[in-house]
């Protein structure tokens, strides 16, 4: 008889942090001390609590075991599993209270959380279909299919509230009436699993800790559109993704969720994957579909919508892989449900990507309307090294920052839309005092300008020029009349070009010149970066009263810049000096500073 | 896959593999003494035992273990925790009495009162 459950996150975060290595000595260990019939290591997805991985939980206690190291086992196994006495040392700290272990849900990082959309991840071996059934799986797809019109699934859906979650926040009922309104032979639906914005891994956790719940949402998709074939497009810099999504498909065709006669129903529905080839535009919707018809990807003009003409020229339903997390639980549980959580006009919940300056990195869910200060400083544990939050960007290279002025500001669509940022697909990267707002632009558009895919001109010569004149800022080349000059370009942009990916990418620039207009103008008047990073506008200097002569900084240079004798104050030769930072490194009486 | 009661049936049986993981207040607890004084007296074999007979039955149990709760000289030592906040302390625990009890007490609801810690003293 089993009598305990260690579960071990599987996620892409864990993995590189070597889970496979502890599953492997857990269960040597296990067979070592005679457990292996008494205790299951089951693999799940992601836990959430990036930051201390690798992560165990030991059931029936719930024990949270963090940032577990293949020499900790044993230990593990002879005192917990074998003796019964929890290793506190091991255990997340936060549900340590003197000798007892209290529960994870009690802790800062998940206490403000719902999770929906993330509901089985970490709970569920994801490539396990009975696991997905126990908790109420493919139950959502029975109900529809057997008890509901299709008519009425849509209904369901659109009194929801859902709205898409990859980031264009449109009413996803509404999308599927369109589609199912079309009188076509063949209508597709798709799955955005592109997830392209860097910082974002929403999708990726989904895909990795309950891949089933896709399948389930797009039989459902097909079922209320009309639809009897599905694709997923997933970035093939997923593997782990893209191995338990095919496992779950294999499985869901295997017991019959997935083929002919679904429920005895009649109604039929299969699905494929396609593999993205490294292009962040094929996340956008027409490009997307271009390159699963085996095309270059690159963006149509709209209308028509795809859910008039997509795929192939036909109705096609296009969603977000956390839009399909949303929906076998909105059929199960009713569409007011749903709607009894967030804001009036942004419904549900949202998961969270935390990355950059925050204690607490890792994937969150809360509620639609929870605040941006709950999300940094009580979910994510603030700042590290007591830092000052300077500001937040949301929607990645399509969106803007949040100041801390704005930190008090509910998480919904329209209220982001409105301060110049954008919910976008869920990535928050939060930023402190040392982060150079004109830095963090020019890495935005960096990475648009290498994306762009050249289609239209706005674009294509935009976007580079517009990183050209941040580039010379940077380093100290600013002119009068740039940021003039910037603003009329970034407006221009938008309105000009032909897909998402330029119509946003001069988003970051616009927002940061909204709120930190001060930092531009002292890179250009002055020929200052106010927080020392970027590089040009730097120098290093020896402060000759601090400085005892002890010649580890001259030995550590690679350029030879430092000059100096034994025992009397050195100093750096500006026109040599590359700017590594090897000397600060290597003082250690804090005689070197940048500024 | 035919109908809803298919998935259910699929569903009642992956459920009951997958119940340890819940947080489930209303459950007969088995705890046997694993400190030091019970594992030098043999409460291995016992939670062995326990986890054999139980799994044999098929008794929705929650089969775990607790330190040293002070009678060294009465170990193996095993208490069973019931949802309706009864204790029973057995005492001098073996493989064959560790059957007995989950014939007797687990299955059918009778204590076995020669085995507890109040018989002892007699």
């Amino acid at each position: 008889m089993i009598r305990s459950h260690v579960l071990v996150c599987g996620g892409t975060g864990c993995t590189s942090s070597g889970c496979e290595e502890i599953i492997t000595v857990l269960q040597e260990n296990l067979s070592k001390m005679d457990l292996a019939e008494e205790v299951s290591v089951v693999k799940t997805g992601c836990f959430g609590l990036c930051a201390l991985g690798p992560i165990m939980i030991v059931y029936p206690e719930g024990t949270f075991y963090s940032m577990v190291k293949p020499g900790d086992i044993p230990e593990i196994v002879e005192e917990h599993l074998l003796k019964g006495r929890i290793v506190t040392r091991l255990v997340y700290d936060e549900t340590v209270q003197g000798d007892e272990v209290t529960s994870l849900d009690d802790t800062s990082f998940y206490k403000k959380q719902q999770r929906v959309v993330l509901r089985n991840c970490g709970v569920i071996n994801p490539e396990d279909i009975e696991e997905y059934i126990a908790y109420d799986g493919y139950q959502a797809l029975g109900t529809a299919l057997t008890e509901m019109t299709p008519q009425e699934v849509i209904q369901t859906i659109k009194d929801s509230g859902l709205r898409g979650r990859g980031g264009g926040g449109f009413l996803t009922g509404v999308k599927w009436g369109f589609a199912a309104a079309q009188d076509a032979e063949q209508k597709y639906v798709c799955c955005n699993a592109d997830e392209g914005d860097p910082g974002a891994f929403m999708d990726r956790s989904v895909l990795e800790g309950d891949p089933h719940v896709l399948i389930e949402a797009m039989a459902i998709a097909g079922y209320a559109i009309g639809a009897n074939m599905g694709y997923v497009y997933i970035r093939a810099e997923y593997p782990i993704a893209v191995h338990r999504l095919q496992i779950a498909v294999n499985q869901a065709r295997e017991i019959g969720f997935l083929g002919d006669n679904i429920f005895g129903t009649g109604f039929s529905f299969d699905m494929e994957l396609r593999l993205g080839a490294g292009a962040f535009v094929c996340g956008e919707e027409t490009a997307l579909l271009t390159s699963i018809e085996g095309h270059r990807g690159e963006p149509r003009p709209r209308p028509p919508f795809p859910a008039v003409k997509g795929l192939f020229g036909m109705p096609t339903v296009l969603n977000n892989v956390e839009t399909y997390a949303n929906v076998p639980r909105i059929i199960l549980k009713g569409a007011d449900w749903f709607a009894s959580m967030g804001t009036e006009k942004s419904k549900g919940t949202k998961v969270f990507a935390l990355g950059g300056k925050i204690t607490n990195t890792g994937l969150v869910e809360v509620p639609m309307g929870t605040t941006l200060r709950e999300v940094v400083e009580e979910i994510g544990g603030g700042i590290p090294g007591g830092k000052k939050f300077k500001a937040a960007q949301t929607g990645g290279p399509s969106g803007g920052c949040i100041p801390a002025s704005h930190l008090d500001i509910p998480i919904d669509y329209d209220n982001l839309t409105a301060i110049g940022s954008m919910m976008g697909s869920g990535g928050l990267i939060v930023m402190d005092e040392d982060n150079c707002m004109v830095d963090i632009a020019k890495f935005f558009l960096d990475f648009t300008v290498d994306e762009s895919c050249g289609k239209c001109a706005p674009c294509r010569i935009g976007t580079k020029r517009l990183y050209e004149m941040l580039d010379r800022i940077t380093k100290g080349q600013g002119r009068p009349g740039d940021l003039e000059r910037i603003e009329n370009l970034c407006l221009y942009i938008k309105e000009n070009a032909l897909c998402g990916l330029g119509q946003t990418a001069p988003n970051p620039v616009l927002s940061t010149l909204r709120y930190f207009r001060e930092e531009y103008e002292a890179h250009i008047s002055q020929k200052r970066c106010p927080t020392a990073v970027c590089k040009d506008l730097l120098s290093f200097t020896i402060l000759a009263d601090t400085c005892i002569g002890c010649t580890v900084c001259a030995k550590a240079c690679p350029t030879g810049a430092i000059s100096g004798t034994l025992k009397q104050p050195h100093a750096i030769d500006q026109e040599k000096c590359v700017k590594c930072g090897a000397c600060i490194e290597k003082c250690r009486f804090n005689a070197i500073v940048k500024r | 896959m035919k109908s809803l009661e298919e998935l259910k049936a699929i569903r009642e049986k992956a459920k009951a593999n997958m119940g340890i993981r819940e947080d489930r207040e209303n459950m007969v607890r088995v705890m046997v003494g694993m400190a030091t004084c019970g594992i030098a007296a043999g409460a291995r074999p016992v939670l062995s035992a326990f986890v054999n007979e139980i799994a044999n039955e098929k008794l929705d149990v929650i089969v775990g273990q607790t330190g040293c709760i002070g009678i060294c000289q009465y170990e193996p030592v095993v208490e069973i925790f019931e949802p309706d906040g009864t204790k029973t302390t057995y005492v001098k625990m073996t493989p064959e009495r560790a059957a007995k009890v989950v014939h007797r007490h687990l299955k059918g609801g009778e204590i076995v009162n020669e085995y507890t810690i109040g018989s002892v003293n007699k």
